[in-house]
């Protein structure tokens, strides 16, 4: 039996000119994941708008409490304003907490009228900006499913025979179903990726648990046991299905999966891939590049604490190995040091005995 | 009292309509599969309007322990959000000075000094050297490295890191930090740093150290009671 109850979650999704709001967190973890983006739109043909004066939405500050709703309102009413300016109405939002409070924001502004005016005072008042709403809001991962038939039909190689668990950012459509491909229960974005494009999507039972970001839960040192045992519940209950690779489209959480598998390496020595090491964790960017044939270096996929190479090797990506090491202009930057979460568990007991 | 200064706040008449008290919340949460927490209880207290226990709710650990994930709100049978009602509670925690009554709450400084200043400072939440190896242990090897070359490394990908023009970690021009920081002013964002500093900076004397400095905001960070678990 097909499961498509993703179907009642269908979503308009705009095909072309976009205004591009960058994450501050893919920018920091995933920067090439950003700029995979954009080529993947150009090879797409598409217009995308790369805006220098864009700024954070003040997501983090929000979501730990130190920022108020009407100042973030009014940040998120100057992006709006910059979007206008430039000539666009569509944004394409990289990040996922941003994604999350700009479909808010506009909630409530539909609902309580008087916030959007009281939001558009406090813009003209600070800056003298004035804005007009966007015509159509999506997360960036929305638009390369949208494509993921014209990324099919451009791809070098497919997924056949591996097993893909996907993990969607809670923001993306727990804060409103329909907002997302699939809503909150179905969550369709990535899986229709993995599909088209030959993977197997794995269920398993903590699919929807958040990843364990959790805001102040992990900013602040002192509260870091939540995110890591909440990561760990994730990765415990995904690990008999023998996953080649996850995918997220939340830049948090392709960061914490990926982090907390090393700090788990480390403080028990358990991984959790089926060859002893850990799992490759992916950005729906970088698998759509992969896909497209994209060099993983390019794309930033050294970032990764947990090695990509097992899987560049299952799909057959001609890749140099040194190229890894390598920064701006070619400079050989050295390698990182090694670590529990990248060797296999033989290793790790010899590497711990001596 | 407390329940009329709360439903100035849209989060709180958006997050409750009437509880129920099945749990369902709860059930979900990722807070209180890890904390002695638990969000029915926080609706329930809200919902009863008792002065007294909420300005206990308000002063404690417990309003602190929640990750704002929002996993609550589409579970929900009776429509509400615990997560929503968790925001409300905690700006007024924090208007009132009642954060600081708390372990979890005095780590509030911490994330005004760190994050909120890096947004008035630089226009992103975080860069690269924030995320200091140091202090993030857990980023492991891959991020050192990284971090260690961040020039060589970020430009990479993103020509102008660092520097102006478009693009990742691009330098925020100074206009647009200017235009940032009115907004703070004109919304009353800098008002509420500015309460966030004085209420830190009276308990910390209490506590014993020379008012709210470097040394209270790294005890706020990283000091740990273990009096937090499920
Ligand atoms: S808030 Fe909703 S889910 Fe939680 S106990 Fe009340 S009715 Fe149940
Ligand atoms: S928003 Fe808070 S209360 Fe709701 S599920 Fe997430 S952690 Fe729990």
């Amino acid at each position: 039996m097909v499961l498509n109850s993703w179907r009642e979650y269908e979503k308009e999704i705009a095909d072309d000119r976009y205004y591009y709001a960058r994450s501050c967190i893919r920018q920091n973890f995933f920067p090439g994941s950003e700029t995979t983006f954009l080529r993947i739109m150009r090879q797409l043909g598409k217009d995308v708008y790369d805006d220098p004066r864009h700024t954070s939405c003040t997501g983090i500050g929000y979501h730990t409490d130190i920022v108020p709703l009407d100042t973030t309102m009014a940040v998120v009413a100057r992006q709006f304003a910059l979007m206008t300016e430039a000539g666009y109405e569509n944004m394409a939002i990289s990040c996922i907490t941003s994604f999350g409070l700009y479909t808010e924001i506009l909630e409530t502004w539909h609902e309580f009228p008087e916030t959007e005016q009281r939001a558009r005072e406090n813009l003209f008042k600070a800056t003298g900006r004035e804005f007009r709403k966007p015509k159509n809001i999506a997360h960036t991962s929305d638009i390369v499913f949208h494509n993921r038939e014209a990324i099919r039909q451009m791809a070098v190689r497919d997924l056949k025979g591996l097993k893909v668990v996907e993990h969607i950012g809670c923001h993306y459509a727990k804060i409103f179903p329909k907002s997302g491909i699939g809503g909150s229960e179905f969550p369709y974005v990535l899986a229709g990726m993995v599909e088209a494009w030959g993977g197997q999507v794995v269920d398993y039972p903590e699919r929807r648990h958040c990843c364990g970001f959790g805001f102040r839960n992990y900013l602040v040192k002192a509260n870091r046991g939540f995110s890591i045992a909440n990561s760990r519940k994730k990765l415990e209950s995904m690990k008999p299905y023998k996953p080649d690779f996850m995918v997220a489209n939340c830049p948090g959480c392709a960061m914490f999966l990926d982090k907390w598998q090393y700090a788990l390496a480390e403080m028990e020595n358990t991984t959790y891939g089926a060859d002893g090491r850990g799992i490759p964790v992916l950005t729906y960017e970088e698998m759509a590049g992969l896909v497209l044939g994209y060099d993983p270096w390019e794309m930033g996929m050294q970032m990764h604490q947990v090695d990509v190479e097992p899987l560049l090797d299952k799909l057959g990506v001609d890749y140099d190995p040194a190229a890894k090491f390598l920064g701006r202009a070619g400079k050989y930057i050295g390698a990182p040091k090694p670590a529990g979460v990248n060797s296999f568990e033989g290793d790790r007991i010899y590497r711990i005995k001596n | 009292m407390y329940f009329e200064l709360l439903t100035k706040d849209i989060r709180l008449r958006e997050g409750l309509k009437a509880c129920m008290n099945c749990g369902v919340c709860t059930g979900v949460c990722p807070s209180a599969e890890f904390y002695d927490y638990d969000p029915r209880q926080i609706v329930c207290i809200v919902q009863s309007r008792d002065d007294e226990q909420i300005e206990q709710l308000l002063k404690s650990d417990r309003l602190w322990y929640c990750g704002e994930c929002m996993s609550c709100r589409p579970r929900c049978p009776r429509g509400n959000t615990p997560g929503y009602i968790i925001q409300a509670l905690r700006t007024l925690s924090q208007q009132l000075g009642f954060f600081t009554e708390s372990e979890k709450g005095r780590q509030q400084l911490a994330i005004k000094r760190v994050i909120g200043h890096h947004i008035l400072e630089k226009g992103y939440c975080i860069t690269p050297r924030l995320v200091a190896p140091a202090m993030h242990p857990e980023q492991g090897p891959v991020w050192d490295w990284a971090v260690g070359n961040d020039t060589d490394f970020w430009t990479k990908f993103s020509p102008n890191y660092r520097g102006a023009g478009a693009g990742a970690l691009r330098e925020i021009d100074s206009d647009a930090i200017a235009e940032i920081n009115r907004i703070f002013e004109v919304t009353g964002g800098k008002d509420f740093f500015d309460t966030i500093e004085a209420a830190s900076d009276r308990k910390a004397r209490q506590m014993g150290f020379d008012g709210a400095d470097e040394s209270y905001v790294n005890h706020t960070y990283t000091f740990n009671s273990g009096n937090h678990g499920a």
